[in-house]
């Protein structure tokens, strides 16, 4: 982690008159894949939001990438939604194009068809979003983030939506394009530990309302991964215990003391 | 055993409705070729496009036969019926009058009503999109839509005259309000998590309105457009009444006037026609412009 790429300090984020995330900090390193686990309205949402510049800023330059702060909506940044986020009057093709066109970046053709191949959407180029099932529909998500080739990719629950075998294969598609990349930074919200030990390097794990960090673990499983070996791997399963002891504590309003926390790690 | 039957094909699609409860509209509507029957079963009964075609000139028929055989029944002064109707038409076909006529309706409705619905969706856009836009319109447009349209004609005619202009501000009246009202009811709703996809990938203001609030608006704006047609009709007659110096309104109330009764019903059945052709037209537009809609 010699050169944090994404530089978080001191966020606080007030919507409705509540305190959501206070005084939140967090650096990533270059090429990590940080998951953020925690109960749900424990701000984990609202912090990918926040990274994304969605959220209007209370204190200016608490987020940096790549040594400039994210004051707004960043070209550098891309997003996979939960709720998929597809425009239904664009075919598979003009979604995956969607952020390259928007941001005037034409003369990428050969981009988006290596992402469409990549992502097994070539047979549905053409077809509406309302013709897809839910995986197809996430993968024209991820295709359209990963164009971007953005330097920090962000995914909001992007599996939460899709049946359970959709998932695994999705899990082991992201994996694989994952393993075969070194620039881009990953931010993965989800609530399900078994994702985020699959797939993060390291995992945090937030607790609120306010959202603090009370647990930050390296994950100790190498890459590259198996989806279907990882689960019997004896630090798979301390790894897992380990975040869900944090989460049942945080919830149990036990986590004052982060510092405690992480030493008894 | 049709009994039977009948029964068994009630019981199946209960027990599925029980089985899965919460979503029977997405099942239904992603639907592939062997769900299809499925469907019919669960809901009223689906019909084929021959089917329907066929109702509709079932009923037709037998509301004209029906009006036929009553209408010889009467006084031809008060009442009329279909075939004197035809002969009528053709008559005034003949003598000029109503190609006249149905052409200057037809020019009056045209331009009021492409006025109207082109400032109904610019103005209702903008006011979609802008707060500011909608605070000052607000009061103006709620007071002009609540005011009967009607009740502005003689002044539109004291400030136009009784020419072409005149009605196709009366038409344009009629239409924008529908038009406006439910274009910025689009804009208004339009999707907020794919507003946020476009934030989330820095989209320009003209990229947005394209990729977005336009063709989320689109089926609003068709709802208006739809309901402003009715109401442009009655625009174009009421306008024609008023000024009683040509169109199809004037030929109604001169016929009228002369108890012309079969006369009367002429330009009538031309501005039903005018409704029945503009909405077709409307929808052949709407599936070329919303082709992703299921």
């Amino acid at each position: 982690m010699a050169h944090p790429s994404v530089v978080v300090e001191d966020l606080s984020v007030h919507l409705g008159g509540r305190c959501i995330l206070e005084d939140l900090s967090l650096s990533i390193g270059n090429g990590q894949f940080v998951a953020i686990v925690g109960t749900s309205g424990g701000g984990k949402t609202t912090l990918l939001r926040a990274l994304a510049g969605l959220l209007p800023a209370e204190r200016p330059n608490s987020i940096h990438l790549d040594g400039t702060p994210v004051d707004g909506p960043d070209e550098r940044i891309a997003m996979v939604f939960q709720h998929f986020g597809l425009f239904p009057w664009k075919t598979v093709e003009q979604n995956v194009r969607y952020g390259l066109d928007v941001q005037g970046k034409t003369d990428h053709d050969g981009r988006v068809d290596r992402l469409i191949g990549m992502m097994h959407l070539e047979h549905c180029r053409k077809q509406y979003p309302h013709q897809l099932s839910g995986g197809m529909k996430q993968r024209v998500g991820i295709a359209r983030a990963l164009c971007m080739e953005p330097q920090l990719l962000l995914l909001d629950e992007p599996f939460s939506a899709v049946d359970a075998i959709t998932r695994e294969e999705l899990h082991t598609e992201v994996l694989q394009l994952w393993e075969r990349q070194e620039q881009m930074n990953a931010v993965l919200v989800t609530h399900d530990l078994d994702e985020a030990i699959l797939m993060a390097d390291r995992i945090v794990v937030l607790c609120g309302p306010p959202g603090r960090i009370i647990l930050d673990v390296e994950n100790p499983i190498s890459r590259p991964r198996d989806i279907q070996e990882i689960r019997g791997h004896t630090d798979y399963i301390r790894t897992r215990r380990r975040l869900w002891d944090a989460l049942k504590n945080g919830t149990n309003g036990a986590a004052s003391e982060p510092t405690k926390m992480r030493a008894a790690l | 055993m049709n009994g039977i039957n009948g029964q068994k094909s009630v019981a199946t699609p209960v027990a599925e409705a029980g089985s899965q409860p919460p979503a029977p509209v997405t099942t239904q509507t992603v639907t592939s070729p062997a769900a299809t029957s499925g469907k019919a079963r669960r809901g009223p009964r689906r019909l084929n496009r021959k089917q329907r075609w066929l109702l509709q000139v079932a009923s037709t028929v037998a509301i004209l036969v029906a009006w036929e055989i009553y209408g010889r029944s009467v006084n031809p002064v008060i009442f009329t019926y279909p075939t004197a109707i035809a002969r009528a038409f053709v008559d005034m076909l003949a003598d000029g009058t109503l190609a006249q006529a149905a052409l200057e309706s037809l020019v009056v409705l045209g331009i009021g009503s492409a006025v109207g619905a082109i400032a109904g969706i610019g103005i209702g856009l903008l006011a979609g999109r802008s707060d500011t836009v909608a605070a000052l319109i607000e009061v103006p447009v709620n007071a002009l839509y609540a005011t009967p349209s009607v009740a502005l004609i003689p002044v539109i005619v004291v400030w136009f005259g009784f020419g072409a202009t005149a009605k196709s501000i009366v038409v344009g009246l009629f239409v924008i309000f529908p038009v406006l009202i439910n274009t910025m009811r689009g804009v208004r709703e339009v999707d907020p998590d794919l507003l946020e996809v476009a934030r989330c990938y820095c989209s320009s203001e003209p990229k947005l309105w394209r990729d977005l609030l336009i063709p989320s608006a689109l089926p609003y704006i068709i709802t208006g457009l739809r309901l402003a047609i009715g109401r442009g009709l009655v625009g174009v007659i009421v306008a024609e009444f008023f000024t009683a110096i040509s169109g199809l309104g004037n030929l109604i109330v001169t016929n009228a006037n002369s108890f012309e009764t079969a006369r009367m019903f002429v330009p009538i059945v031309v501005i039903a026609v005018y409704g029945v052709l503009a909405t077709a037209l409307l929808e052949w537009v709407e599936s070329r412009l919303a082709r992703w809609h299921r």
